[in-house]
């Protein structure tokens, strides 16, 4: 790397911040967990969260946390958990990728519960 | 897609020690042989202040916050954290299942911390020129070089109010001020990286863990005052720090950060670092630029102040590291935003080094005005294994006690005036009732008899004479003169030392006879120690009621003080006894009590 231009530090800093900022977890107000058990990557867990992820990206909601579990609560894989200050806990259960991608799009972005992939867990 | 986990290991001085390196490399290394190395990134970081529960390792997103980790963990941590998304409970600090929202900043620990010096420590690599950047860094040199005149930058420290934190407290724009205006040509800045008292560790750890913050702030002053050349005098004890500050400096002339025509400004500004040998009067400003010039540090009379004839007779600018650590980011946020933390004397946050008898000891940055209390108690955790609290030392060799009476007051550089203490540097060790006042103000006094340059006659020869009395009476053979005879000694050397070692020498056992008469009473007319510190005054002696005649305490003790027949009680011979103490925590009955 040759000197530096005034341009130059500020195309480094636009770049590093977006991979700094991935590490940065305060404010984030949305968690979502996805269930990666054995029997949850059995069926299908993986895609799911992989498409969760890139969705997340590509709409550039940078206040939600995606993170995998091991076992969630027993309801049918692949499950998706999400919490966010506004509306608690929210379970999804036998999550398609088709079903990841509305997640993102209808939940995390619009702010719409998905009634149909809802499941309720019992608490004991 | 980035990484799916970000682990940072505490690279700081005391997570080293406990072998956080080789934690950093297993864990690149099970990253590997268990598949996963392209998911996770492993970043080295500086010390996350929690040092009490080190090695740290903190993993994100998760905000899972591991301590105390060997090594040997770091397979665990890959195979169940990392490859199955499941947090090692044995490992996380709070065990307890933590909601999703609550952060690591929710523990006791940080809550009523507010990290602005220790902005990047814990966060970023130090190493990695680029993740300073990113983290906001450098922000505050491009704007000085390019949107600001010197006065501006001189008159945004103003409005901040940021006043030094080496000590004194003196308003840091008025001392770049007066060097912009000394006549001369030539000019220096310094960075005062002594760090000389006694359990102070907050310059070391900001070098460790964020050295780019220093040289940027060097460079804006450089800027504003018409200097070219900087230098950083830190203790050759402080190896780590040393080694971040020439990564970062080279890599900071590589990006043409540091060097001619920085940016393409046309300023040009390069750092070099001097070492110094652990002198704690080499922490003076006058006796450290002595140094600098390669003399014997001693000090010099003031005035001349450095801002008019400091390093080699030039104007020069000295502050302390943390003062430095303080100025880009009162750049790039405002003057006025910083003058809105703290309190009306104190703008800003203090960084303080919490040692000695507490539950979590460490590095905590707090807003000026939070009270001892606040430090002690809620940060702290308490006193350690549930004893009774005492005193607090702040402000070092040339402070004094802080005492339960003023546990409320807000800490700032006038509070602490006002109740017979200083700001200092920021070491606060914390005692309980086993510690004895006057051995502890012994203490310090021998640290300053010790590092006394012996220049002048009030601090070299006042100090031994004071230093004199303190053992005569824990000795047993002090006089109520004494007490007087401490006073007079104090106000010598206060009015007649030349530097503020001598000046302040005094001050442990002064706020320590204030706030504790009684007890230099006990030693003096009873000849007694109530904490069971001062040997000389104490005996330890076997309850005739309590012995079983174990024999266990007669085993142990390494004179063979200690007679007596099985199941009959014994007996200590005091003349042979050495005062080890090794029989009483021995004796499972309680039989042995200090008189
Ligand atoms: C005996 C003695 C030791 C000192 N040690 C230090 C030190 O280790 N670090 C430091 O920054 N200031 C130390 N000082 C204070 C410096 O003289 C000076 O006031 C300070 O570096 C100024 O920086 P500031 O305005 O940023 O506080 C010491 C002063 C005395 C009298
Ligand atoms: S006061 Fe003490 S340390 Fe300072 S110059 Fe005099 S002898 Fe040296
Ligand atoms: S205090 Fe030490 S030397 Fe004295 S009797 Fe006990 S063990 Fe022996
Ligand atoms: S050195 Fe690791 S937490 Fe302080």
């Amino acid at each position: 790397m040759s000197i530096l231009s005034l341009d130059d530090l500020r195309a480094i800093r636009n770049r590093e911040e977006k991979e700094l900022k991935k590490r940065d977890i305060h404010g984030r107000s949305v968690h979502v967990v996805v269930g990666m058990g054995t029997s949850g990557i059995s069926a299908g867990a993986k895609v799911v969260l992989n498409t969760l992820a890139d969705e997340i990206e590509a709409a550039g909601l940078d206040k939600v946390i995606l993170t995998q579990t091991g076992s969630l609560a027993p309801v049918a894989e692949p499950v998706v958990e999400v919490f966010s200050k506004e509306a608690g806990l929210v379970v999804y259960g036998d999550v398609s990728k088709a079903d990841a991608v509305r997640i993102v799009k209808e939940h995390l972005v619009a702010g719409k519960i998905l009634e149909d992939k809802r499941v309720e867990v019992k608490e004991d | 897609m980035g990484f799916k986990n970000y682990i940072l290991v505490c690279g700081g001085t005391g997570c080293e020690s406990s072998r956080a390196d080789q934690i950093y490399r297993s864990l690149i290394e099970e990253a590997k042989n268990q598949g996963v190395a392209e998911q996770v990134q492993v970043i080295k970081t500086g010390c996350f202040g929690f040092c009490e529960q080190g090695p740290i390792v903190k993993i994100l997103p998760e905000d899972s916050f591991y301590v105390q980790v060997k090594p040997e963990d770091a397979k665990e941590l890959i195979s169940e954290h990392v490859v199955k998304g499941r947090e090692v409970t044995r490992l996380l600090y709070n065990k307890e299942e933590r909601k999703p929202y609550e952060e690591v900043e929710d523990i006791q620990f940080y809550k009523k911390q507010l990290r602005i010096v220790l902005r990047n420590c814990g966060s970023i690599d130090p190493e990695n020129i680029n993740e300073y950047i990113a983290a906001d860094g450098y922000k505050a040199l491009e704007k000085v070089l390019f949107e600001m005149t010197p006065e501006n930058v001189i008159d945004e420290l103003k409005v901040a109010g940021l006043r030094g934190r080496g000590g004194a407290g003196f308003p840091t724009w008025m001392k770049w001020n007066f060097t912009k205006q000394a006549e001369g040509d030539v000019k220096y800045v310094v960075c005062n990286a002594d760090e000389g008292d006694p359990g102070a560790y907050m310059d070391r750890s900001t070098l460790e863990g964020d050295p780019h913050s220093v040289l940027e702030a060097m460079t804006i002053c450089g800027y504003a005052i018409g200097a070219h050349q900087g230098f950083i005098y830190i203790r050759a004890e402080y190896p780590l720090a040393i080694h971040r500050l020439e990564v970062a400096m080279a890599q900071a002339r590589e990006y043409g950060l540091l060097g001619k025509n920085i940016l393409g400004s046309g300023f040009d500004y390069d750092i070099e670092i001097r070492l110094g040998a652990g002198a704690f009067v080499c922490g003076e400003e006058t006796a450290l630029l002595q140094s600098i010039e390669g003399k014997r540090g001693m000090p010099l009379p003031r005035p001349p102040f450095p801002a008019s004839k400091g390093l080699w007779g030039k104007p020069t600018v000295i502050n302390n590291v943390e003062t430095w650590a303080n100025i880009p980011v009162i750049i790039t946020k405002g003057g006025e935003w910083f003058s809105q933390i703290g309190t009306q004397d104190s703008h800003g946050t203090k960084v303080f080094a919490l040692t000695g008898k507490i539950c979590n000891s460490g590095l905590v940055e707090v807003p000026m005005g939070t009270t001892l209390r606040e430090i002690v108690y809620d940060i702290g955790g308490g006193i350690a294994k549930g004893k009774n609290f005492k005193a607090v030392q702040t402000g070092g060799p040339s402070g004094g006690v802080i005492t339960e009476e003023n546990l409320d007051t807000p800490i700032d550089f006038g509070g602490l005036q006002r109740i017979g203490s200083m700001m200092g540097s920021g070491g606060m060790i914390v005692m309980d009732n086993d510690d004895c006042i006057v051995d502890v103000a012994k203490f310090y006094l021998n640290f300053t008899v010790d590092e006394s340059c012996g220049k002048c006659a009030p601090c070299r020869i006042g100090g031994k004479s004071l230093m004199n009395i303190l053992e005569k009476i824990t000795d047993g053979k002090g006089t109520p003169e004494d007490i007087d005879q401490i006073e007079k000694i104090a106000l010598a050397m206060r009015k007649g030392s030349l530097c503020a070692l001598g000046q302040t020498a005094p001050n442990p056992v002064l706020s320590s006879l204030k706030y504790f008469p009684e007890e230099y009473k006990s030693h003096i007319e009873d000849k007694s120690c109530p904490s069971g510190k001062c040997k000389k005054l104490i005996k330890y002696e076997i309850d005739t009621a309590k012995c079983i005649g174990c024999t266990a305490c007669s085993r142990k003790c390494p004179v063979g003080a200690i007679s007596g027949e099985v199941k009959k009680p014994h007996k200590i011979d005091q003349a042979v006894c050495i005062k080890c103490g090794v029989c009483k925590s021995t004796c499972k009955f309680s039989a042995i009590d200090i008189k």
